[in-house]
């Protein structure tokens, strides 16, 4: 059922396959270069700067529209030229709609009423701060041709060239080192063989000199009782520390790393976009439950992150290796959508919602209790404290043993953190004089007392 | 002077010679451990298959199984909202204010919600009246998640649709417009301005519609005289602190009597604040809860209370009456004159007696008074029922003149006594409607049953008193497909309005104005500003003619002075504070409550004083296994009998009278371990509460579940400190509040300063400590049920309380004590010599004391005393209880591997083992081994499995919980935030929590008072929770 992976394995796999990794990584730096630079290279033309204008379209535009396709806004890639193909509309008509739309509206403007009504009448946020110029620049990114699809191009390359080569490599890297082997035992060989005939050479008697009178190792060890009752015993010792040690690991899913019905990456949220853990898990700061999201918080982002565009560099070479391409992440999403009903179409949601069931990966039994806002909210301590880098995690696995014996030393280890905290003063004050130290352990303040989490 | 009363707890106590007595002393477990059961048949054994090889290898077998089997744990699925409500965080409860008014009670709480789920109701502290839940409030939530509920309406006993359900009520009604047929609404007291309103607007709309309200347990002799009094069909109001003087004839006010809620203040001014202290004179024939609280109980059977109630009346205006009484009592009402003479308006009587006369009579000696805890202006609605109007009713019903009878809130199938009338009357109607939670006697015979909302699934409104609002708001979606009747309503008057937007509308209109309506509903009540009230929103049906003058003092007290009895005996029928009108009588957590006087739990019986049981043959017996057993007996009313009613002899019965309590005895929808007792209310003739019966024995002996005899406090000490309030006033605490010695180094000391170990110093952090005070505490049982409620209590069921195998963490136990020869007692029993012989201590406990007569009650809240030197954690072999630095004996479940050493060593019998797996077991089949019934676990507390001691952990959930939020927010803790269940649940301030750390807070206070002992404090255990001596104002009279 439980797919426990050892994290020290993986880490050995990571470690070997990094050595790998940078020795073949120098080309695919070059790749990127080049990536990057396509970019760039599209722009000029429409009076207007489209660099500049992807940053101010980044900045201001991208949180209501996309360039290809509906979102809160409509989509405006060419907008322009649509606009004046389509409707007869030229740029300052553009202008005052960007910079009021809705004066536009109530002006009775045909064109603007329909938009309006179209997008749930939700009217445009006025941007009076941005000059005709800074509009030009946009306008001229939203022409410029898209570069979608030399990032998808990269990611072919990529996976079909060093994706492939890095599976290679490690072959190639055992066939070496066991041919290598099998020479060296084939000099042996042949060195004794040459010994051998250089002994025969020389008259000396090798077959006697072995003896028959000598005793096997075996029988030797196997007549002498001092030695075998020392063995036996040494063996009935580690087969019993081996025992224990197996034994005691049971019900400790240290490692645990379930396959979740979404594969949802901690690695890009909290690694590589650095969103803050509290900001999911919001209810960790009142809460003995840190609380999985619900899925409305998922769509505070992801109604219009609609699909997945990896690193500015492109899906690294591990990634490629999973399977993490960006379609996959974005199929993911999907899936998201999916559980909660939202129409990428018409940008709404259906009502229809398939709540997701995630497994849970922390499983404390139910004796015991934990409180997170506890910990989090007054004692500070770090997420990754009990949870281990879930900014590196791709996915979320059980970092610490959550045994009885691991909360029990951080008592008796940690610090209480009284600073600033009123409750704290005067019982601070009393204990530490009591126990003659400046900073109290969690445990002298009671915190190792059998009911603080058993009731 | 320190009371050396010897306290008894059941009659059998006093034989010296019964063995069960003993056998009870020397074993906390009752039963052996059956082994010879299954070792001692030889036949058996030598007969099985199974030999010793076998068994060992199936047990290596299963113990392989098991350990591999634990290797790979569950995966467990988590499933978050998809769409999280803004006010919903997992894992923090919210509180909405809401009223329970389900007919018979009526109050405003809180309800804790988890998650969205209701797991338990508290008293609404914002509430002026009627704001301490009782024990059936607080057991309702478990009521909403009942099994057996009903999931959808249903047409002859099989489900339809509601729109099917409207469309023929609809054709129906709209036929009977123009019939000539009445349409009847036979309901519950609403109490509510909205749901009056609304009805008013159905007649509007239907014409021919009747109104009749019918209290199952009817105040209809109370409500007449009012209204003949005051115009007005209310129930006066009483506030018992603001009196010094309480006489009552036969007036249960501290339970249920004129819809209960009086308790709080009547413990207030019980509490003696300088020197003074409110005297309580009760005149009844069942020893009730409030006959048990009073300084002086004169048992007395109903005719007599009757002749005395209008002695006293003629008394104290002066004028002489007729009628005889029983030796001692006219002594008895001289002195009660003499006190009320002196006390004047600061006196009031009340009486439980059904008849009008009696009731007029009380209302004009308060009015001539001028009593100040009576309040006649702003009367309590909680009654409403009429009685002539249901009568009529019926007969329409039977001459065929009703075409639609809509019920709601009712049960009159099983509450009427002329059942057999009603349902004479129902096949002739054409369209039966009832609304009802549950399937019942109801539901069998109406057409359609429409699945009514559980009062926590409800908005509603209350006028509890006058000018007193509250507001009901649905604290869970409704679970099933239900509709509340006043939706229906709507829905058949083709309103498209919800009940909530009418009430809204009702109360912006009416009663205030839109921005309030928000501060009310969170407060759960509103007071109108006075004289605000609106003419539109007044019960519609009040006569307002001027009737004061009419009505006939004299005539009514010499009606009283010369009521004569029946044949036979006087019956008084009674509610149980624990089962009240039997609407909750699926409601395990209630069945399951002992009764606060006979300690009996799922069962109603009859009660008998001792001088009428010898004479009849009845007897109670102790059996083997510590159970009570009582034998049964043939009651007959008017030519009704019941038959095999279970016999209690209960001490303080007046002789001459029986008891009964109503609301037992349901069958029909009920699981078949709640169908428990026997059905009273065939006798409740005439609705009047006193009924002449005969009483024979019947043959066989009933089993009762009784905590009676379980847990003996092993006759150790003073237990309970008792004193008078002359010697509380004038002598020191030296002398009331004795302290025991014990012999040091030949010398006689304090026990409480002298200490077996070392102390730790506790004087750092909190040191929670709970103060009991037995003056205020009236043995209510409201903390039980919080307890329970709050701490997965779980129900172990009729058979297992009998094995004392309950598993209240909190109990209350009762003890009687002999009253009047006390100094007597005192002397004789100082005076023994010797072990046998005239003056011999062997025999001289059984003669001390006269148990059948009448015995003075003393209630004592029993937990775990938390001692600072438990004796039950040096006693655990694994350590699994222990002590934390907050003062709390912890329990580890986890660590418990069921020794029971702990139980055994403990001195006042706190701990309870759970000797079967209680959840999740079909065994026992009450609310934890159903999806529904277990949402109503307090997620924060562990469901303890088999095996396992468990006990009162001071609620150390919900003090951590304190102490958590105080850190979060930065703050220091203040006074009264720290709570306990019981101490929440207890709107009678007996029960006080708090940390003695804490120099200003009340309990530190509480700690100094010269009131406060420990609980056998010879023993040296040094509990963390206290007592208050109580003090009882009996020195005269």
């Amino acid at each position: 059922m439980k797919k426990v992976t050892y994290r020290n394995q993986i880490s050995k796999v990571l470690g070997i396959s990094l050595v790998v990794f940078m020795l073949f990584s120098i080309s695919l730096f070059a790749q990127d270069e080049a990536a990057a630079t396509s970019d760039v290279a599209v722009t000029e033309g429409f009076g207007g700067d489209a660099a500049k204008g992807k940053t101010l379209f980044n900045q201001n535009c991208a949180a209501c529209h996309s360039l290809t396709r509906k979102m809160t806004g409509p989509p405006l890639a060419n907008v322009e030229s649509r606009l004046s193909e389509d409707e007869g509309l030229d740029r300052e008509w553009l202008y005052t709609w960007i910079k009021n739309s809705s004066g536009m509206i109530k002006s009775g403007d045909a064109y603007a009423n329909k938009v309006y009504t179209e997008y749930a009448q939700a009217p445009m946020t006025a941007f009076p701060t941005l000059s005709n110029a800074d509009i030009d620049d946009i306008l001229a990114y939203t022409a410029a041709p898209r570069p979608a699809p030399v990032v998808a191009a990269g990611a072919q390359v990529a996976e079909g060239g060093e994706g492939k080569s890095s599976g290679i490599s490690n072959e190639m890297i055992l066939g070496a080192l066991a041919i290598v082997f099998g020479l060296l035992i084939m000099m042996l060989v042949l060195v004794q063989r040459t010994l051998k005939r250089i002994a025969a050479a020389n008259g000396v008697d090798l077959e006697k000199t072995k003896g028959e009178q000598r005793l096997p190792l075996w029988r030797a060890f196997a007549q002498n009782q001092f030695l075998v009752l020392v063995s036996v015993i040494f063996l009935l010792l580690a087969g019993a520390y081996f025992a224990y040690g197996w034994v005691m690991q049971i019900g400790i899913d240290q490692g645990y790393t379930p396959i979740q019905p979404i594969h949802y990456s901690h690695k890009i949220h909290a690694g590589d976009n650095k969103i803050e853990c509290k900001y999911c898990h919001s209810s960790v700061r009142v809460s003995r439950h840190s609380g999985i999201p619900s899925l409305n918080v998922c769509m505070n982002c992801h109604k219009s992150i609609y699909e997945y565009q990896g690193n500015p560099e492109g899906p690294s070479k591990e990634d490629l290796a999973n399977g993490y391409t960006n379609e996959f992440y974005t199929a993911e999403i999907k899936k998201l959508y999916k559980a909660v009903g939202w129409d990428e179409e018409d940008q709404k949601y259906t009502g229809n919602t398939q709540p997701v069931e995630w497994v849970q990966v922390h499983n404390l039994p139910d004796l015991v209790y934990f409180n997170h806002s506890q910990h989090v909210e007054v004692a500070g301590v770090e997420c990754q404290t009990c949870h281990g880098p879930v900014e590196e995690m791709e996915i979320m696995t059980q970092y610490s043993p959550l045994t009885m014996a691991w909360c029990v030393n951080c008592h008796r280890e940690t610090n209480v953190k009284v600073e600033g905290n009123e409750y704290y003063a005067k019982i601070h004050e009393e204990l530490s004089k009591k126990y003659g130290v400046d900073q109290l352990t969690v445990a002298q303040m009671g915190g190792l007392e059998c009911g603080k989490c058993h009731y | 002077m320190a009371s050396n009363k010897k306290y008894w707890k059941n009659e059998v106590e006093l034989n010296p010679n019964d063995s069960i007595v003993e056998t009870l002393r020397q074993n906390e477990f009752v039963e052996e451990i059956p082994v010879d059961e299954f070792l001692g048949d030889k036949d058996n054994l030598s007969e099985t298959n199974t030999n010793r090889r076998d068994f060992l290898k199936y047990v290596g077998f299963s113990t392989a199984a098991a350990s591999l089997a634990a290797c790979e744990g569950p995966v467990r699925k988590s499933i978050p909202y998809v769409v999280q409500p803004e006010n919903i965080i997992p894992g923090v409860a919210n509180y909405y204010a809401t009223t329970i008014a389900n007919g018979f009670d009526f109050t405003s709480v809180l309800v804790k919600t988890r998650e969205g789920r209701p797991i338990k109701i508290e008293n609404n502290t914002d509430a002026k009246v009627n704001g301490g839940a009782n024990a059936r409030v607080q057991a309702s939530v478990l009521s909403l998640y009942d099994s057996t509920r009903l999931q959808g309406p249903l047409k002859d006993g099989e489900p339809v649709e509601w729109s099917a359900v409207d469309d023929e009520v609809k054709a129906k009604l709209n036929a009977l417009k123009t019939s000539g047929k009445q349409i009847a609404l036979l309901t519950q007291t609403y109490a509510s301005p909205s749901t009056a309103k609304l009805i008013a607007e159905f007649k509007e709309m239907y014409g021919v519609v009747n109104h009749v309200t019918y209290d199952a347990i009817s105040e209809e002799g109370a409500l007449s005289a009012f209204e003949a009094k005051y115009g007005e069909r209310a129930l006066a109001d009483y506030d018992f602190e603001k009196a010094e003087v309480i006489v009552s004839f036969g007036a249960d006010f501290l339970s249920d009597w004129q819809g209960g809620g009086y308790d709080s203040g009547y413990s207030k001014g019980r509490v003696p604040k300088n020197g003074k202290m409110s005297k309580h004179v009760q005149f009844e024939a069942n020893m009730s809860l409030t006959g048990a609280n009073a300084d002086k109980r004169v048992p007395l059977a109903p005719m007599f209370q009757k002749v005395a109630l209008a002695h006293l009346y003629a008394k104290l205006n002066g004028t002489g009456v007729s009628g005889d009484l029983p030796t001692g009592v006219p002594e008895v009402l001289d002195a009660v004159v003499a006190e009320i003479k002196k006390n004047k308006n600061s006196a009031v009587v009340v009486t439980g007696l059904a008849d009008v006369n009696a009731q007029t009579i009380v209302l004009a000696i308060n009015e001539m008074l001028g009593s100040k805890a009576f309040d006649a202006e702003a009367p309590k609605y909680v009654r409403q029922g009429n009685i002539e109007n249901v009568n009529a009713l019926i007969s329409d019903m039977r001459a065929g003149s009703v075409g639609a009878l809509i019920m709601d809130g009712v049960n009159p199938m099983y509450t009427l006594p002329n059942a057999a009338e009603f349902a004479e009357g129902i096949e002739k109607v054409d369209l039966s409607v009832a609304f009802s939670t549950n399937w019942n006697e109801t539901t069998e015979m109406a057409n359609i049953t429409a699945a009514a909302n559980h009062n926590l699934e409800s908005w509603g409104d209350t006028e509890i008193k006058k000018g007193h609002y509250g507001l009901i708001q649905p604290t869970i979606k409704e679970l099933f497909d239900t509709r509340q009747l006043q939706n229906a309503l709507l829905q058949w008057m083709g309103s498209d309005k919800s009940y909530y937007d009418y009430i809204k509308e009702t109360w912006s209109a009416d009663l205030l104005g839109e921005s309030e309506w928000n501060q009310a509903l969170h407060d759960g009540v509103y007071v109108a500003a006075s004289g605000a009230l609106s003419e539109e929103i007044e019960i519609t049906d009040v006569d307002e003619s001027e009737t004061s003058s009419t009505v006939d003092i004299s005539a009514a007290v010499r009606s009283l002075a010369n009521a004569t009895s029946g044949e036979g005996m006087e019956l008084t029928l009674y509610s149980k504070v624990g089962m009240g009108d039997g609407q909750q009588a699926g409601n395990p957590w209630l069945q399951e409550f002992p009764d606060p006087i006979s300690r009996v739990s799922w069962d109603n019986y009859v009660m008998v004083s001792k001088k009428d049981a010898e004479n009849l043959g009845f007897i109670n017996e102790n059996v083997a296994n510590g159970g009570l057993n009582g034998s049964y007996a043939r009651l007959t009313v008017n030519g009704i009998s019941i038959d095999n009613v279970p016999v209690i002899i209960q001490p303080g019965q007046a002789s001459g009278s029986i008891g009964m309590a109503l609301g037992y005895g349901r069958q029909v929808g009920m699981k078949s371990e709640m169908q428990t007792g026997v059905n009273a209310y065939p006798l409740y003739q005439g609705f009047n509460n006193v009924q002449s019966a005969t009483i024979e024995k019947s043959s066989g002996m009933h089993e009762f579940a009784s905590m009676q005899l379980h847990n003996t406090l092993m006759g150790r000490g003073d237990i309970i400190k008792e004193t008078s309030l002359e010697i509380f006033n004038t002598k020191n605490h030296a002398e009331w509040n004795v302290v025991p010695v014990v012999s040091l180094n030949h010398q006689e000391v304090p026990a409480t300063s002298v200490d077996l170990w070392d102390s730790f110093d506790r004087s750092i952090g909190h040191h929670f400590n709970m103060s009991i005070d037995l003056n205020a505490c009236t043995g209510c049982g409201a903390c039980v049920i919080a307890c329970g409620a709050e701490n997965n209590v779980p129900v172990v069921g009729k058979q297992e309380v009998r094995r004392s195998r309950d598993m209240h963490w909190l109990r209350i136990d009762r003890y009687y004590s002999s009253e009047d020869s006390f100094e007597e007692d005192n002397i004789k029993k100082d005076e023994f010599d010797g072990l046998s012989g005239g003056k011999g201590s062997l025999g001289g406990f059984g003669e001390l004391e006269h148990p059948a007569t009448n015995p003075q009650v003393a209630f004592q809240p029993i937990m775990c005393q938390h001692c600072n030197h438990a004796p039950c954690e040096t006693v655990c072999p694994v350590a699994a209880t222990s002590h934390g630095r907050q003062g709390q004996n912890q329990m580890a479940y986890n660590r418990c591997v069921g020794t029971r050493y702990c139980a055994n060593n403990c001195p006042y019998k706190v701990r309870r083992f759970n000797w079967f797996l209680y959840n999740n077991n079909d065994e026992f089949d009450y609310n934890m081994n159903n999806d529904l019934g277990k949402m109503v676990i307090n997620p924060d507390v562990t469901v303890r499995s088999r095996g396992v001691i468990e006990k009162c952990s001071m609620c150390i959930q919900k003090t951590q919980k304190s102490i958590l939020d105080a850190k979060r927010d930065g703050r220091v803790i203040k006074d009264g935030e720290f709570q306990t269940a019981c101490s929440m649940a207890c709107s009678n301030g007996a029960i006080v929590f708090g940390d003695i750390n804490d120099k200003k807070s009340e309990i530190a206070e509480l700690r100094e008072s010269d009131r406060m002992y420990h609980l056998l404090e010879h023993v040296g255990t040094k509990p963390n929770v206290f007592y208050h001596v109580k003090v009882r104002n009996s020195n005269e009279a």
